[in-house]
């Protein structure tokens, strides 16, 4: 539905016809008295006070001056380390304080001085200007409209269908390349997803000692994090591995573990989850030792160890992978498979 | 000899600057350009320069860019940070942190330079929200001015992903953890979100390619993007020549205000300066994003209090307060509780975008507008802005819910909740309340046409009666109190005609006459007092 | 007495006042032979405990119960350690004064002395961690970039990058870590305290706790420099953003308004 058919008896009238400027009169106390008359500043009749003005914008063009003198020299000056108290500030970098501020000053005084010019100096006469329609005239139209027609029927695009077509059929087709070109910018997924390093036998190794764990290091009420044995920082797929196998490891009685899966898989008490939040993958170690409740600190998504991860509040959808563990038989913690479903966010083809 | 005298002479007559303007003329036709453009006229308010806020930075952001290029290297391959800052050495990060670390600590001023680029990058998305808002609020989108404000919206669609691409480079942990978010997003979207992630990331998170294909979007193909609409934008302002606020001697034929030549030109020309005195200054004295207090990404690192810049808050304010719906169906997994959020996100956007359409569509008006509304005379249109900014802040509160919690003591999850009903509740009270507002200020425009200002001298009648004298307004104001325009309700009219044929009306047609009845019913607009209305009461009174 | 008396002929009696009169003199000659330090020790140790006791009953005991084993009020404090009592006490959490999602820090009322005698006493309890001693939480041979590293896989997750603090589920939070001792961090860490993990020795080894220390005091110490200006409550962009609008794009409006302004007119005569 276009707008034409609105009739134009329902659009207000325009409060002015063109151009035309009312008068205050009995008829229309409200027209438009017009451009009201046009006041001298004070620099317009006082030669003293223009003079003022003339003196104020050459000292904020001096100002900003010796501020690029200034930025130079702390460029030079000052060490690039040195530290300098500034109150309320506090510590700062003395350099990034010079230069800022000098930089500032310069630019800043430039403004000034150029507004404070057109304020008091120059004309401040208000002048109107015509506006014209946007719209082109009919006869622009009308001549524009015969020109396209007659370009069209030249190119005989309209008559030689067979060109038309398999024209837009060469046009269309050919961004494909394009699209196929982006293929590989990546590889397929497969179902790199659903694996991480951790398999059977894997020792649990302690994130901060870098030393395999025993089930004697971890007390009740304490949190720690590991890695699977054999991944070290150094390693080049380091990042990508730790973004899918990193474990919490916490330590719950088990007579308050209430999940009958999670007691299974746990040692004495001791369970181990991903790390990575199954909302959108922060890595998700906020615990309460006492409510035994984990928080992402991203989201707020809030999970229960105690009760199989199960997601208690928050944007998460599914309950944080556990990692079945065992004790080898040198005492260590070891795993006893990967993961039994994907870590981290959900996707389309998880299930 | 003589010719070359004679080439002198001819030389001598005019002054060097003429002559180089001649040239150009001779080649670019700039007299012509010059005739229509220096002498434009630019309406003096201070809401009018706030395109220029976001010019200006915008102008700043690329050349702090450029010089930041300099030094940055996008790459992601570990190295062992040995620069000057003692508390990282030794740590692994990424080249593109050690970079950003030399930048800050061993090129002198480039540590400014990184905070003026993202001070102004703040200021520039801040200023674009704002001078949006002006354009809604005073209706300065109607025609002829819809196209140019797509650009601007585009504009600062564009600035967001720009300034999330930027703020991802420096691997922080921050900005890390901000990417490792947008995966899980992608992931979530169902059917292709796998492999969309896959291609994005070069494989799986966080892989080694992020870092260089964001450095590529950020600094060339949106900037680019953005410059082409920036110019069109202001041509485009050029073109149509800037809207005015009704007053005496302004009106939708004219524009009034001073010439570009000389004073617009030093006005705007030092505001540039002015603005970028003040983002350097800023820079001085305030940090932003310091990454070596956040340290270098690793995908099992976080820390509380992570967010991502202001203009993406509102998305965070979604994604945190979503119920964790998931749908698990014939192995495959529907992740609502992020999807919807990911529709929304543009959603809340798109809002605002399309309202000028609906607007003139409903008002079904096809002349240009040029004269700027008074936000309280176009209610329901201001109604729906303060909505939609109430959405917009009650997401950012959404969004940075773990500060407000620990700053006011509160609990985070009554936080949340409180966004979720918000969320709902909110825009609809904003929306009435914003309307009723503007009714009452209509009401009171109305009185004083009507019955002048209130002097606060009080006046014993003879009679002991006392009552405060109402000074007449001038004739300026009662004209610009006046002069907008009111419309009248779209009625569907007979649906039987003259021959009893009954007429089929559209359901598009009853939508559109419910709608203007909404917009310019009786309970939608104060009708403006008629000059019949004030001859009568100032009559009244006797004074005339 | 009749009873006494009367058993003083009793045929062990005379055993009695031997092994008495044996009690005594070894008794006296402890208390006036030269003793040695440890005995001493001992002694001042068992004195401790008797003073941390009385101090205990007052102002522990309605919550703990009469001898740690706790109360429906408060936990057990039987093995909780030194350490503990020194954390609570001396940050001022305990004695709590109200109930609430959280016990807050306060002004702590106890001297440092009557603090150890009440740590003592707790600690004779149930073996637990003791009190760090300078040597464990000071700066020598500290690691501070280690340090960092184990704050942001440890720490920052609730308390932020440079231990600002942030929030927890229900209205609890992990409180700022600036300006809080560091025996009191190295304490925490050990025992855990309220919601807070605890991070014994085994898992986070003291060289580990050491350098957490160090680098805690490196990035949010009184000398602490942020070289780009305020550090903005160390909040990361919620704050930025903040302070853009209001002082970056709140500055730009008010020179937009001055430039916008018309210059004052001359007044007519």
């Amino acid at each position: 539905m276009s707008s034409q058919d609105i009739p134009e008896e329902n659009l207000p009238a325009e409060q002015d016809t063109h151009g035309a400027v009312g008068v205050a009169d009995e008829k229309n106390p409200f027209a438009d008295p017009g451009l009201p008359p046009h006041e001298h500043r004070i620099q317009d009749v006082d030669e003293r006070a223009a003079k003022r003005s003339e003196r104020s914008v050459a000292l904020l063009f001096t100002v900003s001056m010796l501020a690029t003198v200034g930025f130079i020299a702390s460029y030079v000056a000052i060490p690039a380390d040195e530290s300098v108290y500034i109150w309320p500030i506090g510590h700062i970098s003395a350099m990034n304080f010079a230069l800022g501020m000098t930089l500032g000053i310069a630019l800043f005084t430039i403004g000034a001085g150029a507004v404070h010019w057109a304020r008091t100096l120059m004309s401040d006469l208000e002048i109107a200007d015509e506006r014209h329609p946007i719209e082109a005239p009919p006869e622009v139209k009308t001549k524009v409209m015969a020109d396209f027609k007659q370009g069209a029927k030249e190119s005989a695009l309209g008559r030689r269908k067979l060109i038309r077509n398999t024209m837009f059929g060469a046009l269309a087709l050919f961004p494909l390349s394009g699209v196929i070109l982006l293929r590989d910018l990546g590889p397929l997924p497969g179902d790199k997803l659903r694996h991480t390093l951790w398999s059977k036998g894997k020792l649990l190794v302690n994130m901060n000692t870098n030393e395999p764990l025993r089930p004697s290091d971890v007390a009740v009420g304490s949190l720690t994090f590991a890695k699977p044995e054999g991944l070290e920082e150094h390693d080049e797929d380091f990042q990508t591995e730790i973004a899918k196998a990193a474990l919490l490891i916490v330590r719950i009685q088990p007579e308050n573990i209430k999940d009958k899966q999670e007691l299974e898989w746990s040692h004495e008490g001791i369970v181990a989850y991903s790390k990575i939040c199954t909302h959108v993958g922060c890595p998700i170690s906020l615990y309460e030792q006492q409510t035994h409740h984990v928080l992402c600190p991203c989201h707020q998504s809030t999970f229960d160890l105690s009760d199989g991860a199960r997601v208690i509040f928050g944007p998460a959808g599914h309950a944080l992978p556990q990692l079945r563990i065992g004790v080898n038989d040198e005492g260590y913690l070891e795993a006893l498979g990967d993961f039994a479903e994907p870590v981290g966010p959900a996707f389309w083809e998880r299930g | 000899m003589s010719t070359n005298q004679t080439t002198e002479a001819r030389r001598g007559k005019a002054p060097a600057g003429e002559r180089v303007a001649d040239w150009a003329d001779g080649r670019l036709g700039i007299y012509s350009l010059a005739k229509a453009n220096m002498r434009k006229i630019f309406p003096d308010h201070w809401s009018f320069m706030l395109g220029e806020v976001c010019l200006y930075s915008f102008i700043i952001i690329i050349l702090t860019g450029v010089y930041l290029t300099l030094f940055f290297h996008p790459s992601m391959n570990e190295v062992e940070y040995h620069g000057s800052y003692v508390p990282l050495q030794g740590q692994l990060m990424s080249e593109a942190f050690n970079s950003t670390m030399h930048i800050s600590f061993d090129v002198r001023g480039g540590l400014l330079i990184r905070q003026i680029h993202h001070w102004a990058a703040l200021v520039f998305l801040a200023g674009m929200f704002v001078h949006m808002m002006r354009v809604f609020f005073t209706g300065a989108f109607r025609k002829p001015r819809e196209v140019n404000w797509l650009f601007g919206f585009l504009l600062f669609v564009l600035g967001m992903f720009t300034g999330f691409t930027g703020y991802s480079l420096p691997d922080d942990l921050l900005s890390g953890t901000g990417v490792r978010f947008m995966e899980g997003a992608i992931l979530s979207v169902p059917i292709v979100g796998t492999y969309l992630s896959f291609f994005l990331f070069g494989g799986e998170f966080p892989g080694g390619d992020f870092v260089a294909r964001f450095y590529s979007v950020h600094i060339l193909l949106l900037p680019g993007i953005m410059l082409g609409l920036v110019v069109a934008h202001l041509i485009l302002v050029f073109y149509h020549k800037h809207t005015q606020f009704a007053g005496p001697g302004k009106t939708n034929n004219n524009v009034v205000g001073m010439p570009l030549l000389p004073v617009y030109m030093a006005k705007a020309g030092g505001f540039f300066f002015l603005v970028f005195g003040v983002i350097a200054a800023i820079s001085a004295i305030a940090q932003i994003n310091p990454i070596w207090a956040i340290g270098p990404y690793r995908p099992d690192q976080v820390s509380t209090g992570a967010q991502p810049d202001w203009y993406m808050g509102f998305s965070e304010g979604l994604i945190r307060v979503m119920p964790g719906w998931e749908i698990n169906f014939w192995g495959h997994t529907l992740v609502l509780g992020v999807f919807i959020p990911l529709v929304i996100f543009p959603l809340v956007l798109v809002a605002i975008a399309v309202y000028p359409f609906i607007e003139s569509w409903v008002t079904g008006d096809r002349r240009e507008h040029h004269i700027l509304d008074r936000p309280r005379n176009a209610p329901t249109r201001t109604a729906f802005g303060v909505a939609w900014i109430t959405l917009y802040m009650v997401l950012l509160i959404g969004g940075g819910n773990d500060l407000w919690a620990t700053h006011f003591h509160l609990s985070i999850n009554s936080i949340t909740w409180f966004v979720r009903i918000a969320f709902f509740v909110g825009p609809v009270l904003a929306f009435v309340i914003t309307k009723r507002i503007c009714l009452g200020l209509q009401r009171r425009d109305k009185e004083k046409v009507l019955h002048g200002r209130e002097s606060g001298i009080i006046k014993r009648l003879p009679h002991g009666e006392f009552i405060e004298v109402h000074e007449p307004l001038s004739q300026d104001a009662l004209h610009t109190l006046t002069a907008h325009e009111q419309y009248e309700p779209l009625a569907i009219g007979p649906t039987v005609d003259e021959n009893g044929v009954e007429r089929k009306v559209k359901g598009s047609e009853r939508l559109r006459a419910k709608l203007s009845e909404a917009y310019f019913g009786e309970e939608s607009q104060i009708p403006k007092p008629t000059v019949e209305e004030y001859k009568e009461i100032t009559s009244g009174h006797g004074h005339h | 007495m009749k009873k006494l008396s009367a058993r003083r002929r009793h045929p062990l009696a005379a055993l009695v006042v031997l092994l008495l009169a044996l009690a005594c003199t070894g008794g006296l000659y402890a208390a006036f032979a030269p003793a040695s330090k440890a005995q001493a020790d001992e002694t001042a140790q068992s004195l401790t405990i008797e003073e941390g006791k009385k101090l205990y009953e007052v102002g522990c005991a309605t919550c703990h119960g009469t001898d740690g084993q706790g109360s429906s009020d408060g936990p057990s404090l039987v093995g909780v350690g030194a350490a503990a009592v020194d954390f609570q006490v001396g940050t001022g959490r305990m004695p709590a004064q109200q109930p609430g999602a959280q016990v807050p820090k306060k002004k702590n009322i106890y001297s440092q002395a009557e603090i150890d005698q009440l740590a003592a006493y707790i600690a004779s309890l149930g073996a637990g961690p003791s009190v760090p001693t300078e040597a464990e939480y000071g700066p020598e041979g500290a690691d501070i970039a280690k340090g960092g590293d184990l704050f942001r896989t440890n720490c920052a997750e609730c308390h932020n990058f440079t231990g600002e603090g942030g929030a927890l589920t229900h209205g609890k939070y992990a409180p700022s870590l600036e300006g809080v001792d560091p025996k009191h961090i190295y304490e925490a860490m050990q025992t855990g305290p309220q919601n807070m993990p605890s991070f014994p020795d085994t898992t986070l080894s003291e060289q580990n706790k050491k350098d957490i220390i160090a680098y805690l005091n490196a990035v949010n110490g009184d000398d602490t420099v942020s070289p780009g200006g305020l550090n903005l409550g160390g909040l990361g962009p919620v704050s930025e953003g903040l302070f853009g609008w209001v002082f970056g794009l709140g500055a730009l409006i008010a020179v937009a308004v001055w430039v916008a302004a018309r210059t004052a007119k001359a007044k007519k005569s």
